[in-house]
């Protein structure tokens, strides 16, 4: 069995590594990456409604956003794809839309739990608290919710604002999880991360009860039943209630994050993230203040989740207490770790993998053993905490670091020293 | 009020009963934190893994007829020793397997490692008794399904049960550790590991012993929880592990006697909540609903005002 494997394993590996050197040459990048996304099209067109048809383009992307190319090109490259042939694929196969928006929304979730665990180094556990919060701001306005406990809106409208409301509810989204971060973080100042971890994981537990009871005495969250339906929004006159409307919705927001957190990392307050995760006794000793670092951290991963959550009830047109789970919170906690812990690129792939995995490739490989007569009560599809349990354990022990580590920006003596200009390399991984 | 008062006996005593059950698994929290200083997060699904293997016993002892022909006593130590081993061997490997390999790594790291060991155990369970049984939700045969009544007071049986063995296993815990030879070297090693080490004590194999004991711990505790309420489920051990945590916490984590006492107050507070929050809001809060929020808000508060606990000692951090 090992003599069959070997050698197959060896040309797959050495295939990559071909293609890795072709992409990173700045003659060839170009030519290898273009090829790549054109083929990756062509298959996604010619089979839109197969995983690894979906997995290929994926994989266009990443490598047209790493190659060796100029910036305009990898935007370019990587819009074929995301812009051009997913929402196209997504009209022939109708569950490929809402497949692709639930991995925006979990790669813009993964980006923000990265911040607070990867960039500062604060283990949360609680973070689908401020999904739900930010997906009840809307829910509650956006369907015939509020005319339950408020007379003003049985009366003037009693099936909830219109599409409109998704852009007032925006910064309203922001600043509730925000201050619901503000509300976790104040008490959980003074502890280090063992105790941290608890305290977030209980805090995520009571947010769940409290939407759940909430419906009496009076009627706000809609209980555990609840609500449905969610109007979508709209711009003006136009409705942006379709599959692909909502899909360049999620892609909009989901680059949107991830531009926010390349400036954030590089930006005073990342720095004095990552000076306090190192060490916070010697930050602090650097004039870091810990206090107002650590509230920002929790304030702003909070927030960029609460604005997932509306996007996430615009999606489903439902919300109840269940989607809410501690099971969310560590699925995306094991994104990030099998991304990578504080990399941004790392944790992209790791959210991009775990929900292909978790929607599109478990139902695959179920409905394989059903055709193979397996008794149903053993359905693969409901095996994702084991999956995310496996994650985090082989991760912890073999790649502590990620499948795509994180890097520091290093600046090159020699290049500075030498007026012919050079690209600024990319520092050796950092392992944390 | 009168009609209110009436039924505080009854209140505390049902508060004692699953403050005993709290107290057993905190002396499992606290003795690995004691020892690592590290939280197993894996231990409330070994606390489930107990319950069902509990489960497993009374129900071969059924199958084999056996239950009704022994005496109820010999069934029931039957049945928590075998969970007790059980759930020893599985607190073993986990240590082996997802802990002993990132000794020495960053706090996060094991602490990663113990959420996914736990999350892995939950859904583990769940497979193995769905393929097994069909379903995950299983009724315990009862044991001791008598009750005294002393006055207006009602006490079931299996609630003296756990109190008692609750008691035994307390003391014997507190003999083991402060009386005999692996006890000193087990205090050795959490107070300083490498001098521990010089001092010729086998490190590697004291932390596997800390795991097994608190996994025994664990273990009955899951036995006695299935005989107590007769169903068991793999969610048993999530909600009851984060308020056995809270009661370790409260108590004073690393202090065994702690242990003891946050999980009985824990479980009197929790029940004079859960009872007594209703007539105090006039029912506009139902106490039942809010149960489980009463312990995280004793340890947000404990946390906030006393980390160090009722009976800990405060601690100045290493630098």
């Amino acid at each position: 069995m090992k003599a069959l494997f070997r050698p197959i394993g060896a040309a797959l590996s050495q295939a990559l590594a071909w293609f890795t050197a072709r992409l990173q040459n700045e003659q060839t990048a170009l030519p290898t990456a273009a090829a790549f996304v054109a083929i990756s099209v062509v298959i996604l067109v010619l089979l839109p409604s197969s995983g690894l048809a979906i997995l290929l383009s994926l994989a266009a992307v990443f490598a047209a956003t790493n190659a060796r190319v100029k910036p305009h090109y990898k935007w370019l490259l990587a819009a074929i794809p995301l812009v051009g042939a997913l929402p196209y694929a997504g009209t022939q196969n109708p569950s490929l839309a809402p497949l692709m928006v639930q991995m925006f929304i979990y790669i813009a979730l993964a980006l923000g739990l990265n911040l607070v665990v990867g960039f500062a180094g604060l283990l949360d556990l609680g973070y689908i608290a401020f999904f739900a919060g930010g997906a009840y701001v809307y829910a509650i306005f956006a369907s015939n919710q509020a005319a339950k406990f408020l007379p003003w809106f049985a009366e003037h409208a009693p099936q909830g604002f219109g599409g409109w409301w998704f852009w007032v509810a925006l910064p309203l989204a922001l600043a509730v999880a925000a201050l619901l971060g503000l509300a976790l973080g104040l008490p959980v100042l003074r502890m280090r991360g063992d105790y941290l971890a608890i305290v977030t994981l209980g805090f995520g537990e009571v947010i769940q009860v409290i939407s759940r009871n909430l419906d009496h005495p009076i009627n706000i969250t809609g209980g555990a039943p609840g609500i449905a339906p969610i109007n979508p929004p709209s711009i003006g006159p136009i409705s942006l209630g379709s599959s692909t409307a909502i899909y360049y919705l999620g892609l909009l927001f989901t680059v949107l994050v991830g531009i926010a957190m390349v400036r954030l990392e590089q930006s005073r307050m990342g720095r004095a993230w990552a000076a306090m995760r190192e060490d916070d006794i010697a930050a602090k000793a650097m004039g870091v203040p810990l206090v107002k670092m650590k509230l920002l951290a929790f304030a702003t991963g909070a927030s960029f989740s609460g604005a997932m959550g509306m996007l996430f009830a615009v999606k489903q047109q439902f919300i109840n207490p269940d989607t809410f789970g501690f099971m969310e919170s560590i699925g995306i906690l094991a994104m990030i770790i099998l991304g990578g812990l504080g990399s941004i690129r790392g944790v992209i792939v790791g959210a991009a993998a775990v929900t292909l995995l978790r929607f599109q490739f478990l139902r695959d490989i179920s409905d394989y053993f059903a055709n193979w007569g397996l008794p149903p009560a053993i359905d693969v599809t409901k095996y994702q905490p084991l999956l995310f349990g496996l994650i985090l354990i082989i991760m912890m022990i073999y790649k502590q670091e990620g499948l795509v580590p994180a890097t520091r920006p290093t600046v090159d003596i020699a290049a500075l020293e030498d007026p012919k200009p050079s690209a600024t390399g990319k520092g050796a991984s950092v392992a944390r | 009020m009168q009609e209110q008062l009436s039924i505080l006996p009854q209140i505390l005593i049902d508060g004692l009963i699953i403050g005993f059950l709290y107290a057993i698994v905190a002396l499992g929290y606290t003795m690995v934190y004691g020892v690592l200083e590290f939280i197993n997060f894996a231990h409330s699904e070994i606390f489930m893994f107990g319950a069902f293997a509990g489960f497993e016993v009374l129900m071969l002892l059924e199958r084999m007829n056996l239950l009704k022909t022994l005496p109820e006593f010999v069934s029931l130590v039957l049945t928590v020793l075998m969970a007790m081993v059980a759930a020893a061997a599985i607190g073993w490997t986990v240590e082996r397997v997802a802990y002993r390999p990132l000794r020495g790594a960053p706090r996060l790291v094991p602490l990663i490692s113990a959420i996914g060991v736990s999350f892995f155990l939950q859904d583990f369970a769940r497979v193995i008794w769905t393929a097994a049984r069909g379903n995950f939700h299983q009724a315990v045969p009862a044991i001791y399904t008598g009750a005294w009544n002393i006055g207006p007071v009602q006490i079931p049986q299996r609630a003296v049960i756990i109190m008692v063995a609750g008691i035994i296993m307390m003391y014997g815990l507190i003999w083991f550790v402060n009386k005999t030879k692996v006890g000193k070297a087990m205090r050795a090693v959490a107070q300083d590991r490498p001098t521990a080490g010089l001092m010729g004590i086998n490190v590697d194999r004291i932390i596997s012993l800390t795991f097994v004991v608190g996994g025994a711990l664990g273990g009955a505790a899951g036995a006695l929880f299935a005989v107590r309420y007769t169903s068991v489920n793999p969610y048993v051990g999530f909600i009851l592990g984060m308020k056995a945590f809270t009661a370790a916490v409260f108590g004073g984590i690393g202090n065994l006697g702690g242990a003891v006492l946050g999980g009985l107050l824990l479980g009197i507070f929790e029940a004079l909540g859960s009872a007594y929050l209703g007539p105090l809001t006039n029912d506009v809060l139902k106490g039942a609903e809010y149960k489980d929020i009463f312990a995280f808000l004793i340890l947000i508060l404990v946390l906030v005002f006393k980390p160090s606990g009722l009976l800990g000692q405060t601690t100045s951090e290493k630098v």
